[in-house]
């Protein structure tokens, strides 16, 4: 993204709370005051922090549902394909179109294609894997896999200034309130 | 190069690593002490089981180096280049020759395929009248007796290694001091022959060594018959039957469809009229052990061997043979009955003896046959094939040893040391008082081990020679590969007594014909029949026999020693032990118990109650001051108190197949009573012995499986193979099936099937051993068997119905039905079995994976699938017998019958070319071709004319397990009985 | 907060998002190795070792070394597979199925039941592979290109099997991965050294629990639940196929999927079972896995045996009514009284037999009473399996080639091989990676906890 506003060396703000509630009233607060390049981190998915961050659309699903579609019709069609067109044979006298027993591969092939364009789907959204990430350098980030809750502030957001935003995160009282380095 | 010669003269040329490796053996102090062991005082050694399977193994691994390149090629100038092709041998087409195989010195004509030199297959010869283009179980597997790896390689001296020429020196010497004497101190023991050469060499012989005596040894001979027609006739007279024109049979245990010297003939004839195109004959068989011949009995009766004597005398005096009445006959009611059927029937029944019983018996019956008028009609009278004359028997011979008169043994073809008597202690006898003694055999064998000198014995099919039909017939003997091992003929070495040391066994023959025979056109007749296999105009006219006073015709009716009875027959298979190292006679499965790989005591259900023995039990048999441990195996319809044990088990030098298979029936039998006698003792040992049987449940648990009906509800209600459900759901299908079966409804292209016909099977295993043979099927041994892996295409499944004291017995042989609606091929999941356009259930071998899940959804379990490497042994001259034109599976796939299909493929082919369809009968399988009587049909049945057609339209056609619609193509037709109803429930 | 005794709750008192995050961390990052581990691990090391060495020779002899002959052409090793993939369904059962059903009391267990799925599938899936009579070319059951342009068969419920198994190991591989994701970020962060630091890392993917990442993974997660539901049914559905497809009696029914499955389930429960008692007292998890959790599995063992039974009245009542000769000889005859009859009357004990004393309380909280009905269950479920697969084809339509099976070492050594696969798979599992999810733990503290609010909200006012 464009680097229009802020300082180059920074990557934004982070505060740390105890309670989800707390990070989430956060979030919400963070967005009234018109900051837009939110984040919240938690260790485990608490309830609406991310439509507080201002996230709304999820494509995960439709892209599992392509996936399914795909596998399916691609089950059935290789299995017609190979056994009317491809290379016909007789086998124990049963028509060469016998579809009944082509459905449990097709089903087979809709369930493992929407599983695989879901997770990947899931990865690619999520930017994942990256093994680093600004936040890290934050010492006491390793508790958001653990018991503490953090919302952060990209230096990219237009109306990021570091003062007036770690006052205003300051205002939120959170147990603390870093910068993160890039 | 030349390895016979290699073998004879030169121990360090071409030959050397088989030399080396030998004479390394040579140095083991094993044999070494065999060697210094002087064969008479230390005998013992060589019959160790043990020690002399180890020798046999070490011998035939090092030996077998030598085969390969050595096989077929005995003189250098026979090796010649390529380019220059024999004259119309074209490659990969396969020639057939017409020759014999001899089985109890009788000729069985046969035809042999030959491919590049190499024989493969043998069918019958349908000009020679013993064979009718059929051929038996052991014509079938002598093919693999030919190409046996532990044939006798070499000229043995006091067991080590001679030459040909050192032997011909040796007799050359010899044969100066006999003519001296006359004769005098040679003894020559030879197998029963009926060929007019070797007739010829010995009369020849006689007339300069008057004073030489010969013996016929066969420990399962025929003398009986003869003995029996010189007391009826007073001349040794064969009797020739012709089962066709008989309304009404009855053997006393005579197991004319299975044993005999016409034994194809007999069970073509006899099998004619079963089919109820012409009124159906009734069969009576009386037997004290079942065979296939009381299977296939309308009424059979059980009896001990020593009660048929007197029963023949009461049945005898009941048609009004003037003899003495017979003392508590057994059955008197049953016999009655019988009687007045065949008298109803005189002049169209024919009353048959086994060859196991007394002379007096064969005579009452002849008396009987001629007191109904069968003389002339169904009965004929001619000399006896087989040469006997001043022939002597083996007691006779242990007499004159004892006697000290017998200076040189001469043993051709013959194993006395395993199969004689046991009284006469014959291996000892000959051992401590013949000072010179020279074997002639296929093997080293026990007899060999006992000799000074062996010369291994050319195979029937690697030698010249002739012999005769059971009706005289005269049929020629050719080789069709040259000695894989060097081997001699009986022929040559007689040569060598008469002088002409030089002189080949083909010169022999010819030169006897041209004797015969002579004229002008003796050089083509000769070719002419040895093309046919048969001389023409040689078999015997029917002579006047005239009846002696029936007075004397008494069986010995003293009071039997109580106790059970024990009966001595040849085992189906190996017969009376000379075939004990075919593995394929070994693994076929006994008609009757299924039994494989071993022999066992036959009981009656009640007497195993009585001992408290079940199968596989082992029991103490004691006879006659013997003893001898065989396991029991339980024999619905043996004669309650008779035990039945097969001789030619027990082999301690048979080869690495035979030996140690099973148990030795000779050392219980006495030369006083050979065939049966009584008295015997039994006792449970509480051990127990391994059987390998290959079917384990007996009855059809109330299955439709194997349909038959008597010819009265037959005649009621043609249809009686069909209920009202299967006539109602038939063809009934949820989809269309496409092709083949639209084909053939359609009538286009071929569609093969196959019809077995359960009124004519008669259970004989020929079908088993050709379908061997073709398909290049493998043998698995006793383990695998008792494992359940037995590789047999197509198989016999035997069935009892009703009591166990009295059961009929049936007979289902089931290959691959070749299903339209095939499961098999549904659940292959790569596709390795499928479907062909002329409904051909085909096996891709290369494609198949081996789930084996063919074989669980097959309902008829015909599918065999390579557990471990079968077909692991390539080494020479093994692999010499396959059929080029089958594929060798190996392990890990699944396989089956396959109708034969190269053999459709060359008809196809031959068609192609000649641009015209297939014709009938011109596809034939190996299990139809060789079937004595024929009960295996195959053909095109869109072709509306064909056999097959016909046959599928009889209304006793039906399909096994029909309710499952898998639409087989193989169906059978049902059988038909024809009881007496005067016999109802009896 | 009290516990009412018969429904105790699905948490110990007293944890935290901290408590339990150290706790469940710890016996991955902390711990040092213990002695019963490595004695346990060494235990299925050997047996795998004997799996190996059985193999060896089973490639260089053949099928052969096993008891399977005509007309028992399927043994030990079809048994051992449709007994592993049952066992399997358990795993995505619990983690799937209940979590759709918002079955709370499934998160502690789930984890290792999941992971239980995956080693069981690894087993059943050699032997397929290992029964073949030329296994080196398995692969031509997968449709790939080649010369011959040759395909597999696809109306073969063997390829069906193909596809199903290698469709839920997969499946079940990547649910069970995702799921551990956040719990290897965990990792990463408590752990000391760098090393471990940076395996785990990648591991994790570099997940830091972002709102939006955990807004996908959620969706996903619940998406893979719903797709995993009927792919388990449809899995022991499809190894049902393998014998109902066929004609042989007693194993062409239209009963065998539900009731497979009923099977797979009950079998797969019993070793969560065997499994989670030992460990929980291993490991103190008694926090975690609580009488409640115990209480729930053995009541669905209770269930899920009822429907076994009434499968196996139903075959035999079928058998009767239907009329045919071959299946009632199998239903009625062979397997109550033929050769087999042991067997049969073994499992029935095992499977309708013990189970009923669940009905009791008692046994329902005695662990060790649990466990060894849990035990008997998977022996049960076992023999069931073996009558099927060999008693119909023992004794089907020509009573000519019925023939008794016999196992031969080299069949125990295989079964007992896998068996070893399955517990060192296990062990190392339980040692390298957290065997409960903490993220969801900490879900259900926060759940929890908000009810606990509310409640003493309500008792205030």
């Amino acid at each position: 993204m464009s680097h229009v506003a802020g300082d180059p060396t920074i990557f934004g703000l982070l505060a740390e709370f105890v309670h989800p509630e707390e990070v989430v009233e956060a979030a919400s607060k963070a967005f009234e005051a018109g900051y837009r390049q939110l984040d919240a981190y938690s260790p485990y998915p608490v309830d609406g922090l991310a439509e507080a961050c201002g996230f709304t659309k999820n494509r995960v699903a439709p892209i599992t549902l392509i996936g399914g579609l795909v596998g399916g019709f691609g089950g059935f069609f290789m299995q017609w394909f190979s056994a009317v067109v491809h290379y016909p044979i007789n086998v124990g006298g049963r028509p060469l179109n016998s579809w009944p027993s082509f459905i449990p591969i097709t089903f087979e092939m809709t369930v493992l294609f929407a599983t695989l364009f879901g997770v990947v789907g899931m990865l690619l959204l999520n930017g994942l894997p990256r093994l680093h990430h600004p936040v890290f350098h934050v010492p006491r980030f390793e508790l958001a896999s653990r018991s503490r809750f953090f919302l952060s502030i990209q230096a990219t957001d237009p109306k990021f200034e570091l003062s007036a935003t770690r006052e205003f995160l300051q205002s939120l009282n959170p147990q603390g309130v870093d910068v993160v380095p890039w | 190069m030349d390895h016979a010669a290699a073998r004879d003269h030169n121990p360090n040329g071409s030959g050397r690593a088989y030399w080396r490796s030998l004479e390394e053996l040579a140095e083991t102090d094993a044999f070494q002490a065999r060697l210094a062991a002087e064969f008479p005082s230390q005998a013992s050694t060589w019959t160790d089981p043990a020690g002399r399977r180890e020798f046999l193994r070490l011998m035939g691994a090092s030996l077998a180096l030598a085969g390969l390149s050595g096989c077929g090629v005995n003189a250098p100038e026979e090796i010649v280049p390529y380019s220059r092709a024999p004259e119309n041998v074209v490659p990969g087409k396969p020639r057939y020759y017409a020759t014999s195989v001899l089985f109890q010195g009788y000729a069985h004509g046969v035809i042999v395929e030959s491919h590049m030199g190499r024989p493969t297959k043998i069918e019958g010869n349908p000009d020679h009248p013993a064979s009718l283009g059929a051929a038996d179980r052991f014509a079938q597997a002598s093919i693999l007796g030919l190409y046996d790896p532990d044939r006798s390689r070499a000229i043995l001296r006091n067991g080590r290694q001679s030459s040909w020429s050192d032997f011909l020196g040796w007799m050359i010497d010899r044969r100066g001091r006999w003519l001296a004497r006359k004769g005098e101190g040679l003894h020559v023991v030879t197998g029963p022959t009926t060929s007019p050469t070797l007739a010829a060499q010995l009369e020849s012989l006689g007339r300069i060594m008057p004073e030489m005596r010969w013996y016929v040894h066969d420990p399962v001979g025929r003398e009986n018959l003869r003995d029996g027609a010189r007391l009826a006739f007073g001349r040794p007279l064969e009797t020739v039957r012709d089962f066709a024109k008989a309304d009404v049979v009855l053997s006393l245990d005579d197991d004319f469809l299975s044993d005999g010297p016409s034994h194809i003939v007999d069970a073509r004839h006899f099998a004619a009229r079963r089919e109820p195109r012409r009124p159906l004959n009734r069969l009576y068989v009386v037997e004290p052990s079942p065979t296939i011949t009381g299977a296939m009995a309308d009424h059979r009766l059980p009896l001990a061997a020593k009660e048929i004597g007197r029963l023949a005398q009461a049945l005898a005096k009941s048609l009004g043979v003037n003899i003495p009445t017979a003392r508590h006959a057994a059955d008197a009611s049953w016999v009655a009955r019988v009687a007045a059927d065949l008298k109803s029937a005189k002049g169209r029944s024919i009353v048959t003896v086994g060859p196991g019983y007394p002379p007096e018996v064969h005579a009452i019956v002849h008396a009987i046959n001629a007191a109904l008028g069968n003389v002339g009609s169904t009965v004929r009278y001619i000399p006896s094939a087989q040469y006997t004359r001043n022939a002597r028997t083996l007691v006779e011979l242990s007499n004159a040893i004892d006697g000290g008169r017998v200076q040189t043994l001469l043993l051709l073809g013959v194993n006395p040391a395993y199969d004689a008597p046991a009284n006469l202690n014959f291996a000892e006898r000959m051992v401590d008082s013949v000072p010179e003694r020279v074997h002639l055999g296929l093997y080293a064998d026990e007899t060999a081990g006992r000799c000074h000198w062996h010369v291994p014995e050319a195979h029937v099919l690697e030698s010249w020679g002739d012999a005769r039909a059971f009706d005289g017939t005269v049929s020629t003997i050719q080789p069709m590969i040259r000695p894989l091992f060097g081997g001699r003929s009986a022929l040559e070495v007689l040569s060598i007594l008469l002088g002409q040391p030089a002189r080949t066994a083909r010169e022999t023959v010819t030169a006897h014909w041209k004797s015969q025979r002579g004229g002008q056109s003796f050089e083509s007749d000769w070719s002419r029949w040895l093309d046919r296999g048969v001389i023409d105009g040689t078999a015997f006219e029917p002579v006047k026999a005239s009846l002696k006073s029936t007075e004397a015709f008494v069986p010995d009716s003293r009071k039997a020693r109580d106790g059970f009875e024990v009966l001595f027959r040849p085992d189906p298979n190996v017969w009376d032990g000379s075939l004990a190292n075919n593995g394929w006679l070994q693994e076929l499965p006994r008609p009757l118990t299924k039994l494989t790989w071993d022999n066992a005591a036959l009981v009656s259900p009640k007497t195993a109650g009585a001992l408290g023995v079940k199968n596989q039990d082992v029991v103490e048999l004691k006879f006659d001051g013997r003893a001898l441990r065989l396991p029991v195996w339980i024999a619905p319809g043996q004669a309650e108190e008779s035990v039945t044990v097969h001789l030619g088990f027990g082999r301690t030098a048979a080869g690495r197949v035979g030996n140690g298979v099973g148990t030795s029936g000779y050392a219980l039998r006495p030369s006083s009573s050979p065939w049966f006698g009584s008295g015997l003792k039994l006792a449970a040992t509480g051990a127990t012995h391994p059987l390998a049987t290959t079917q384990h449940h007996q009855n059809m648990q109330g299955r439709d499986l194997l349909k038959s009906a008597a010819v009265g509800d037959f005649a009621r209600n043609p249809r009686f193979v069909e209920t009202p459900e299967d006539a109602r759901t038939r063809g009934l299908t949820l989809f269309e099936n496409p092709a083949p079966q639209k084909r053939r409804q359609e009538g286009e292209g071929n569609a093969w099937g196959m019809s077995i016909n359960l009124n004519t099977c008669i259970g004989c295993n020929a079908c088993v051993v050709a379908c061997q043979a073709e398909n290049n099927i493998p043998v698995v041994g006793k383990q695998q068997v008792i494992n359940g892996r037995e590789m047999h295409w197509i198989r016999i499944d035997r069935y009892y119905e009703g009591s166990a004291e009295r059961p009929e017995t049936r007979f289902q042989p089931v290959p691959c039905m070749h299903c339209e609606n095939a499961p098999c091929e549904l659940v292959c999941p790569v596709g390795a079995t499928t479907h062909s356009a002329e409904g051909l259930n085909e096996m891709t071998y290369n494609r198949c994976v081996g789930t084996r899940y063919c074989s669980n959804n097959c309902p008829y379990k015909v599918r065999r699938f390579n557990f471990l490497e079968y077909n692991g042994d390539t080494s020479a001259p093994i692999a010499l017998r396959h059929n080029p034109d089958v594929t060798v599976r190996s392990r890990g796939v699944m396989e089956k019958c396959t109708y034969c299909v190269q053999r459709i493929n060359n008809a196809r082919i031959a068609a192609e070319i000649e641009g015209r369809p297939i014709r009938d009968g011109e596809v034939v399988p190996a299990c139809a071709q060789t079937c004595p009587t024929r009960a295996i049909v195959f053909g095109n049945l869109n072709d509306r004319s064909s056999e097959i057609a016909r046959t599928k339209a009889d209304p006793r056609n039906y399909a096994l397990l029909e309710e499952l619609n898998t639409r087989p193509r193989t169906t059978y037709l049902a059988k038909l009985t024809n009881p007496n109803p005067a016999l109802e429930g009896a | 907060m009290t516990t009412v005794n018969d429904r105790p709750d699905v948490l110990g008192p007293g944890q935290t998002y901290g408590s339990i995050t150290d706790k469940i961390s710890a016996i991955v990052v902390d711990q040092p190795t213990r002695r019963g581990w490595v004695l346990g691990f060494l235990v299925g090391f050997s047996l795998l070792n004997l799996l190996m060495v059985s193999v060896a020779y089973l490639l260089y002899r053949g099928v052969g070394i096993w008891g399977v002959q005509i007309p028992v052409a399927w043994g030990w090793a079809i048994t051992n597979f449709v007994w592993w993939i049952g066992i399997g369904h358990a795993g995505t059962l619990i983690s799937a199925i209940l979590l759709l059903l918002k079955q709370e009391w499934r998160t502690s267990i789930n984890r290792f039941a999941e992971a239980m799925t995956l080693f069981a599938v690894a087993c059943a899936g050699i032997f397929p592979l290992l029964h073949l009579g030329r296994p080196w070319v398995f692969y031509w059951l997968l449709p790939y290109p080649n010369t011959m342009s040759l395909w597999p068969q696809w109306r073969s419920p063997l390829v069906w099997d193909v596809f199903a198994v290698s469709t839920y190991a997969l499946v079940s591989l990547i649910f069970w991965y995702i799921g551990l994701v956040p719990d290897l970020a965990t990792v990463r962060d408590r752990a000391r050294s760098t090393p471990v630091k940076v395996i785990y890392g990648i591991l994790a993917l570099g997940w830091r629990g972002s709102a939006r990442h955990w807004h996908r993974y959620r969706t996903v997660y619940l998406l893979l639940a719903a797709l995993a539901t009927p792919l388990v049914v449809s899995v022991h559905s499809v190894v049902s196929f393998d014998f109902t497809v066929g004609i042989v009696p007693g194993w062409h029914s239209t009963i065998f999927p539900p009731y497979f499955v009923a099977g797979a389930i009950y079998s797969g429960f019993a070793m969560v079972l065997t499994l989670a008692i030992p460990l929980r007292a291993a490991y103190g998890l008694h926090a975690q896995i609580t009488q409640r959790h115990l209480q729930n599995m053995a009541k669905v063992l209770l269930a899920t045996g009822m429907l076994v039974t009434y499968g196996y009245v139903m075959e035999a009542f079928m058998a009767w009514y239907s009329a045919d000769t071959y299946d009632q000889f199998i239903q009625l005859q062979a397997r109550p009284f033929g050769p087999y009859a042991t067997t049969y009357w073994a499992l029935i004990v095992c499977n309708c037999g013990t189970p009923q004393l669940l009905w009791i309380p008692w046994f329902r909280r005695n662990v060790y009473a649990l466990f060894v009905i849990a035990l008997l269950v998977n022996l049960g479920m076992w023999l069931e399996r073996f009558v099927i697969v060999v008693t119909s084809l023992a004794t089907d339509f020509l009573p000519s080639s019925w023939q008794v099976y016999h196992a031969t070492f080299w069949d125990w050594a295989a079964f007992l091989g896998s068996i070893g696969l399955f517990v060192s798979c296990f062990f190392l599992f339980i040692r390298f990676l957290p065997m409960i999810s903490m993220t969801e733990m900490r879900e259900l503290i926060h759940e929890t906890a908000e009810h606990h609010c509310a409640a003493s909200e309500e008792a205030r006012s």
